[in-house]
């Protein structure tokens, strides 16, 4: 789960971390009174999306006074704000309104698992403000990475060596660095990433930008961050697949696919591409599959209008493939979905449940493997197109 | 001959008085597995499926002997029952639980490392581990495998099975088949379990299944390189996946251009991998390579005579 900058920094200033000083504002009227407590110009105004390279694409804006503040905030509510790295554009429901910082230099900061070590790592670097993956390509010199032990935790001697070796006052990052890593261990966060962190005009360290992701797995733990969720930022079908304990994303492509387990979901997209085709979205309704999660597995998949037809990928090994075929006969039926659904399903009863779909009178298609299924669906997407 | 378990596993499931631990317990049970004892605190004395159960692992062992753990225990338990294992004296953990937090993993793993290094931990979120005809130590049909000679190593369930019911079809089979899971932070890793398969005197051939996310993949390509001289074939899911997006499982996600599937069938390859790039074709380019293999092989042994 992905937090806003506003609300990571938030979280950094309770822990008494040095963030610019500032406010959130969800509308034209609480981004003046933002303004107006503030109390100061310039000041920076900061769309709040799910998506990194913001300023690039006009996203962050520094105003001089209240004149040109209202224009930036009017420009960036209720727009869509398209960047590099998510082309498709999210939604902007606030703004994130700080005092401005006279920056002299930018670093680089993030705390994150490393999954090769199987640990937490801290990676620095004296190159801020850029994408750490692209520092990494240019120059994997210039970033140092400090392993934290998953016992005694980050120590303070691995921020005394980062500091000196990037040159940043080292009793002051030694007390930012113990207490970012405390919020990712507290938040059972998968990243912590401040980028930049920034020495300002009289020496001291600013964390400008701050992106805290979590842990899925670790939410039930995390009630709290739940809550904040800006669910906006999210697909909304990516949402409601969600409720039902689905696991469902959007593609491109117009073959629709539900399958049974993640890496055959990913498999069922790949053969479908082979086969000519471009997937409409990844599916899975979990290992086991039950009838009511194909249900509203079906309910999802059609509500998205980009697909024409269908391919069910089911290997259901304990699953019965005649409860299988019953579950798509009514699912198909409370849907009145009309277009056609190529079905590939293994398991026990695999002829009974073939029987049950040839005899509903439905728009089944059966396919004796995957390939086999893959051809049918593809040829019948391109028929509908 | 067989990788991690076999006829004479003894299993002791966590989590047995649950609905997926009976289930599964019974299923193992009438695969043929040993199913000596279940662990459910503060129900011990009862029975499930005529297995007994005690309330703590430590008990299970020292009562039956058991020294495998299979465990169904929900996420937010899962990690203290791994480590309960461990200390039990457990020295091959199968863990299916799914959605355990990754900070978890980091310190059950660390711990594993420390204390345990001879022990095998093979999941979380992983359908388990079966040798066929032997031992099904795990969550997948039974009847899909059968007794062979290739091995399988797998971070994905459901594919797994397809994998493996090819192979079945085409008559080859399975030596041992891993379900390793597809959490960032797990127990086996790909280069561990081919290393095992190939020091296995059974297994003439490797099937690596792999998907996006980490370098697993190319580890175990480096490994393959240097020591590997059994064939060894590969499938990676995901090559249509966009980066950025979980793919399911939490493992699963192509980050700041890592772990995409183009990159590890290109490592695979330069390992001498037969990196097979339709999924539906897994059994019969297994068979046809092992055939022509063997083929070439017999006409080098009658030239040499």
């Amino acid at each position: 789960m992905k937090l806003h900058e506003h609300q990571a920094k938030e979280i950094l200033a309770k822990y008494g971390l040095p963030v610019p000083e500032g406010r959130v504002a969800f509308s034209l009227k609480e981004a003046v009174e933002v303004a107006e407590e503030l109390g100061e110009f310039p000041l920076v105004v900061k769309a709040q999306v799910h998506c990194g390279g913001r300023g690039k694409a006009g996203g962050v804006k520094i105003v001089k006074d209240m004149e040109e503040l209202k224009e930036a905030v009017e420009g960036l509510l209720g727009t869509v704000l398209k960047t590099f790295q998510c082309p498709e554009g999210k939604p902007v429901n606030r703004v994130w309104i700080e005092k401005a910082t006279a920056i002299d230099k930018e670093y680089y900061l993030g705390i994150t698992l490393d999954r090769s070590s199987e640990k937490h790592v801290l990676i620095a670097s004296a190159s801020g403000g850029m994408e750490i993956e692209e520092v990494a390509k240019e120059d994997p010199t210039a970033i140092i990475t400090e392993v934290i032990d998953p016992v005694v935790g980050l120590m303070p001697y691995q921020l005394r060596r980062v500091a000196f070796n990037i040159g940043l006052p080292v009793k002051e990052f030694v007390n930012i660095g113990m207490k970012l890593y405390r919020i990712y261990e507290e938040l059972d966060a998968s990243l912590v990433e401040i980028n930049p962190l920034v020495t300002d005009k009289n020496g001291g360290i600013v964390l400008l930008d701050a992106k805290i992701d979590v842990d899925d797995n670790a939410l039930f733990r995390h009630k709290d961050m739940e809550e904040i969720e800006d669910k906006s930022q999210l697909d909304p079908l990516e949402v409601e697949a969600n409720k039902y304990g689905l696991n469902y994303i959007k593609l491109k492509g117009n073959v629709g696919c539900m399958v049974n387990g993640a890496g055959l979901a990913m498999t069922t997209m790949d053969i479908i591409k082979l086969a000519g085709g471009e997937p409409a979205n990844f599916l899975d309704v979990g290992g086991g599959a039950n009838v009511e999660q194909i249900s509203n597995a079906f309910r999802i998949l059609t509500a998205d209008k980009d697909v024409k037809a269908v391919f069910v990928n089911i290997f259901g090994g304990i699953l019965r493939c005649d409860r299988l075929a019953q579950g798509l006969i009514e699912a198909v039926r409370n849907v009145k979905a009309d277009i056609p659904i190529v079905v590939r399903m293994e398991g026990t009863n695999v002829e009974e449940g073939k029987r049950m779909l040839k005899e509903s009178g439905l728009n089944f298609v059966s396919a004796d493997d995957m390939w086999d299924g893959a051809k049918k669906v593809v040829e019948l997407a391109g028929r509908y197109e | 001959m067989s990788i991690i378990v076999d006829k004479n596993t003894k299993v002791v499931v966590q989590g047995i008085t649950g609905k997926e631990g009976s289930f599964h317990a019974l299923q193992c049970k009438n695969y043929g597995t040993k199913v000596v004892a279940g662990v459910t605190p503060g129900k011990g004395g009862q029975e499930v499926e005529g297995i007994p159960v005690f309330n703590t692992v430590r008990e299970a062992v020292e009562e039956t002997g058991a020294n495998c753990s299979l465990i169904f225990v929900p996420a937010p338990f899962a990690p203290d029952a791994i480590v309960e294992a461990l200390d039990s004296g457990i020295s091959v953990v199968v863990c299916i639980t799914e959605g355990i937090p990754a900070h978890d993993m980091v310190k059950v793993k660390d711990y594993l490392k420390k204390n345990y290094p001879e022990s095998i931990l093979i999941g979380p979120n992983c359908p388990g581990i079966i040798t066929p005809g032997e031992a099904k130590v795990g969550i997948m049909p039974g009847h899909i495998f059968r007794k062979g000679r290739v091995g399988i190593v797998s971070r994905s369930g459901t594919l797994t099975y397809e994998a493996a019911y090819q192979l079945t079809r085409v008559g080859l089979g399975q030596s041992t088949a891993v379900g390793i899971g597809g959490d960032p932070v797990h127990g086996l890793s790909h280069r561990e379990v081919i290393e095992m398969f190939n020091e296995d005197p059974e297994t003439e051939a490797i099937l690596l299944i792999g998907e996006i996310g980490g370098t697993e993949e190319e580890e175990a390509a480096e490994y393959i390189d240097r020591y590997v001289d059994k064939p060894v074939f590969a499938y990676i899911a995901g090559i249509t996946a966009p980066p950025g997006k979980r793919m399911g499982h939490a493992g699963a996600i192509i980050t700041g251009g890592k772990g995409t599937a183009k990159a590890k069938m290109e490592a695979l390859k330069e390992a001498g991998v037969y990196v097979i790039e339709n999924p539906a074709f897994i059994g019969e380019t297994v068979a046809r390579t092992l055939g022509v293999l063997e083929a070439s092989q017999e006409k080098r042994t009658c030239e040499a005579d």
